[in-house]
């Protein structure tokens, strides 16, 4: 396959690390963007580099401690995380995660408040304890996605920004050229990493892909002091003390939406920050004088059972479809991993990843968003 | 266990937020002269009218330059809240005829984001303004908005600028002719446009010594009738200067230097070139804006339902091209100033490394970073200053870009070659002041809001580890972190 053209659709996070690992094998990339790499949820995310409900958990594990040194650029990758309890439910919650984790043999070790307080001096004395992850992490969203966009470069891909995908040229049951308003571009395998575009363009290929698309918030402060461990977690809200020292928190309830072919129309904050500062405060206390100076948004999508659609088709067979139904971020490096090794190899070389394929939605009843309340508000 | 699913999303926003605390037919941001008389023209028709303001400010968010660029130059008597309210009250008598009309004012007050639907969000169950004082935030429902938040300092970098005692002419207006609270004796002006000319005269009338004008271009810019006032007191400016250094000590700037080499003593750099509509509110809404050179940046272009008033729709509109003129301060900026000298001042991020696109200092710069800069991000595509603040930090602290936002996008536009006007505007955001987060938090939310939250979007089989799928585990996983989910 060296030497061979691959058209990336989508410069968010998972297309560009799919470009990186694919110009790493010496495949000639280029990634389609409809505005700047990482714009949307790419580049508004908590962060989070934990994810062992996944079959790529493993190889995420093993990569991001090298991904600085593999990129050539800062992540703002550390390792660890924590889960602070602030109620007694939590409490019961967290422990029955903390055991799943033992029997798992993920790393992880309960904390008493004291010990809380020590790893997270923010934490008051108000939790019931918490659970230090000896694994995951975080890293900084925007500098990881601009990182993969300069290391793929680097590698001789090319990003072309500004440049929405308007449909595909077919020839022989393969996707011979992506088009765009300017330009077409010929290629020998396509990967559709396209957020909440994707069922729009795979639409095109007759492809249905079922995935609906949310708005989730978040907030960031002011910096606070550095706290030894900075991936906290608790009280129902996810986020990060940067390596700045903000600290970049959401989670709650999301808004369902429709999105069309072009992407979000915008993705407004709303006073739901409110309610963020409201955790926040009680999460850690010591840091409730704390201003916050930002609230965003994004728009990511979810399939019907919440987990990643990775799979190359059988028609065309030289297109793969990549959403990671709303947890993309960490995720990342493995999952580009196995973009590559199914454009190059046709299947996924460290894992088996059968459980993301597109064929178990087949039947899918038509009103699967309806039955799950996965409605736009009329 | 199956999943049952019932059509409804029990952890979506549908139905889980609070009703606005109260609702008025007419909500005016802003007490300056323009919000009251628009204040006091709505009660007079029989409207129910709020008007608040968000002066007068605590002492530290003055220390943060926010509202306005008062470069540490404000006097004890800023802490003292009570007598920040009664001088508010003594400058400003048409806010008692407000309330004698039926106005309800609420100083101290600070609106830090507008909401309603539209695209991306229907969630909302009517449009609101968020507020808050010194103890709490709430939501205000509105029929009609107008804003009349008035226009902000613009700052210009030069070497030492981040020091105490540079600060801008709206902040200093503020501190003599409503406060009385300037702690400055002898100011060197930097302009001659009429804010300039205005600032100077006023501070005369104020009893301090004002050193001189300072003006880049190479003859006045201002009204003639301002000009001769200036002249007649004996101002001296200095024309085809910029300053190319200065000297400061602990309580700040001490001197500058102009590029030909002139030292003058000052103890206060008052920056009056030019004043930027506050269209934070509009541009944190989505509103429309347009840029309009003649009145001083970019402008609300107008919806309805939301009016603008006073400064803040725009300067008035002399003829006078003020980005050209700004443009002006920023070129002969970039000719002086050193590679080291901070743009940003809450994140340190220097001349050098803003145009080098390179990472803050906690950051290691391998050489493959070292190789990048604004030139190679340009290839890519145009320069974006949302972009370029992710990666350089620049305007992303705590003064939220108020004062190093304009002269970046002035700065992108002239390294990159292109008209100002094809930069984008760097995003506003809520809340569009900083706000403590136990101020922020809404502490009595509805009861429906706490039903709905979950970490993320809670669906159950979304983390499941792989290995318990099928298994007794992936049921108990269900029972202990998804009750209610789905049943």
């Amino acid at each position: 396959m060296s030497g061979s053209e691959v058209v990336i659709v989508g410069g968010g996070v998972t297309g560009l690390s799919a470009g990186w690992w694919l110009a790493r094998s010496g495949v000639k990339v280029t990634v389609l963007d409809k505005f700047i790499v990482g714009w949307e949820a790419s580049g508004r995310n908590g962060g989070g580099a934990s994810h062992y409900s996944s079959p790529l958990f493993d190889e995420e594990q093993r990569l991001w401690p090298q991904m600085d040194e593999l990129l050539g650029y800062p992540t703002e990758h550390q390792k660890g995380r924590i889960l602070i309890a602030m109620t007694e439910r939590q409490w019961e919650q967290y422990r029955f995660i903390a055991e799943r984790h033992t029997r798992l043999n993920h790393p992880v070790e309960v904390l008493d408040v004291k010990q809380v307080q020590e790893a997270v001096p923010l934490a008051g004395d108000n939790c019931f304890g918490g659970v230090h992850y000896k694994f995951g992490g975080h890293a900084n969203p925007q500098r990881t996605v601009q990182a993969y966009a300069w290391a793929l470069q680097d590698l001789g891909g090319k990003i072309i920004q500004h440049s929405p995908v308007t449909g595909f040229e077919t020839a022989g049951g393969k996707v011979t050229g992506v088009k765009t308003a300017n330009a077409t571009y010929g290629c020998d395998a396509v990967v559709v990493a396209a957020g909440p575009q994707i069922p729009q363009l795979m639409a095109q290929l007759g492809v249905d892909v079922p995935l609906a698309a949310a708005r989730a918030e978040m907030i960031i402060t002011e910096p606070a002091p550095m706290m030894p461990l900075g991936g906290v977690d608790g009280h129902k809200i996810y986020g990060r003390q940067t390596l700045r020292g903000n600290l970049a928190y959401g989670g709650g309830p999301h808004e369902w939406l429709d999105v069309d072919a072009t992407g979000p129309a915008a993705r407004p904050s709303t006073p739901l920050a409110r309610n963020l500062a409201k955790r926040l405060a009680e999460l850690l206390p010591k840091a409730a004088h704390l201003n916050v100076i930002r609230s965003w948004a994004g728009v990511i999508e979810n399939s019907p059972d919440g987990r990643p659609i990775i799979d190359r088709l059988n028609s065309p067979d030289n297109v793969v479809v990549a959403s990671m139904s709303s947890v993309g971020f960490g995720l990342s490096p493995a999952s580009g991993h196995a973009i590559r090794d199914l454009v190059i190899d046709g299947a996924c070389s460290f894992n088996n990843i059968d459980l993301l394929k597109l064929s178990r939605f087949d039947g899918l009843e038509k009103d699967w968003r309806e039955k799950r309340g996965w409605m736009p508000i009329a | 266990m199956e999943l049952n699913f019932t059509g409804t999303d029990v952890c979506a926003i549908n139905g889980t937020r609070s009703a606005p605390e109260a609702k008025y037919d007419l909500v005016v941001i802003g007490a300056g002269p323009s919000g009251i008389a628009a204040a006091i023209e709505g009660a007079a028709s029989g409207a129910s009218v709020l008007l608040v303001d968000e002066n007068p400010v605590s002492g530290a968010l003055m220390g943060n330059d926010t509202p306005l660029y008062f470069g540490g130059r404000m006097t004890a008597a800023t802490q003292n809240s009570d007598r920040m309210l009664e001088a508010i009250f003594m400058s400003m008598p048409d806010l008692e005829k407000a309330m004698e009309t039926g106005v309800e004012l609420l100083l101290g007050t600070t609106a830090w984001g507008v909401y309603r639907n539209g695209p991306g969000v229907q969630s909302l169950p009517e449009q609101v303004v968020g507020l808050a004082d010194a103890e709490r935030s709430w939501l205000v429902g509105f029929d009609r908005i107008v804003l009349a938040t008035g226009a902000r300092d613009l700052a210009i970098a030069f070497p030492g600028w981040n020091q105490p005692g540079v600060m801008g002419a709206a902040a200093l207006q503020m501190l003599l002719s409503r406060y009385g609270a300037f702690s400055g004796r002898r100011i060197v002006v930097l302009g001659s446009h009429d804010l300039a000319l205005e600032t100077a005269l006023m501070a005369l009338e104020y009893g301090l010594d004002v050193a001189a004008l300072v003006e880049v271009r190479d003859g006045p810019q201002g009204d003639a009738a301002l000009l001769a006032k200036v002249t007649t007191a004996g101002i001296n400016t200095y024309y085809g200067q910029s300053i190319a250094a200065s000297k400061g000590g602990l309580d700040g700037i001490e001197s500058i230097t102009l590029t030909d080499g002139t030292d003058i003593a000052c103890d206060t750099v008052c920056v009056a070139i030019g004043l930027i509509p506050s269209i934070e509110l509009v541009d944190a809404m989505h509103g429309p804006r347009a840029l309009n050179a003649a009145r001083g940046g970019y402008i609300p272009a107008g919806e309805p339902n939301v009016a603008t008033v006073g400064l803040c729709a725009g300067l008035p509109d002399t003829g006078f091209d003020h980005v050209a003129y700004r443009m002006d301060w920023v070129r002969a900026a970039l000719r002086v100033n050193a590679p080291d000298t901070i743009i940003c001042q809450c994140e340190d991020v220097t001349l050098a490394d803003l145009i080098g696109i390179q990472p803050p200092n906690y950051l290691p710069r391998p050489a493959a970073i070292q190789a990048r800069s604004l030139d190679t991000l340009l290839d890519d595509g145009p320069a974006n200053p949302d972009q370029i603040k992710r990666l350089t930090r620049s305007g992303m602290g705590v003064c939220q870009g108020r004062r190093c936002r304009d002269q970046v996008a002035m700065m992108l536009a002239i390294e990159s070659d292109k008209p100002f006007g094809t930069i984008p505007l760097a995003s506003h955001r809520a809340p569009v002041r900083p706000l403590p987060l136990k101020i922020l938090a809404e502490w009595d939310e509805p009861a429906a809001m706490d039903a709905a939250w979950d970490v993320w979007f809670g669906i159950p089989t979304q983390w499941v580890p792989v290995e318990d799928i099928g298994t007794e585990y992936q049921d108990a996983h269900r029972e202990m972190l998804y009750t209610g989910m789905y049943k």
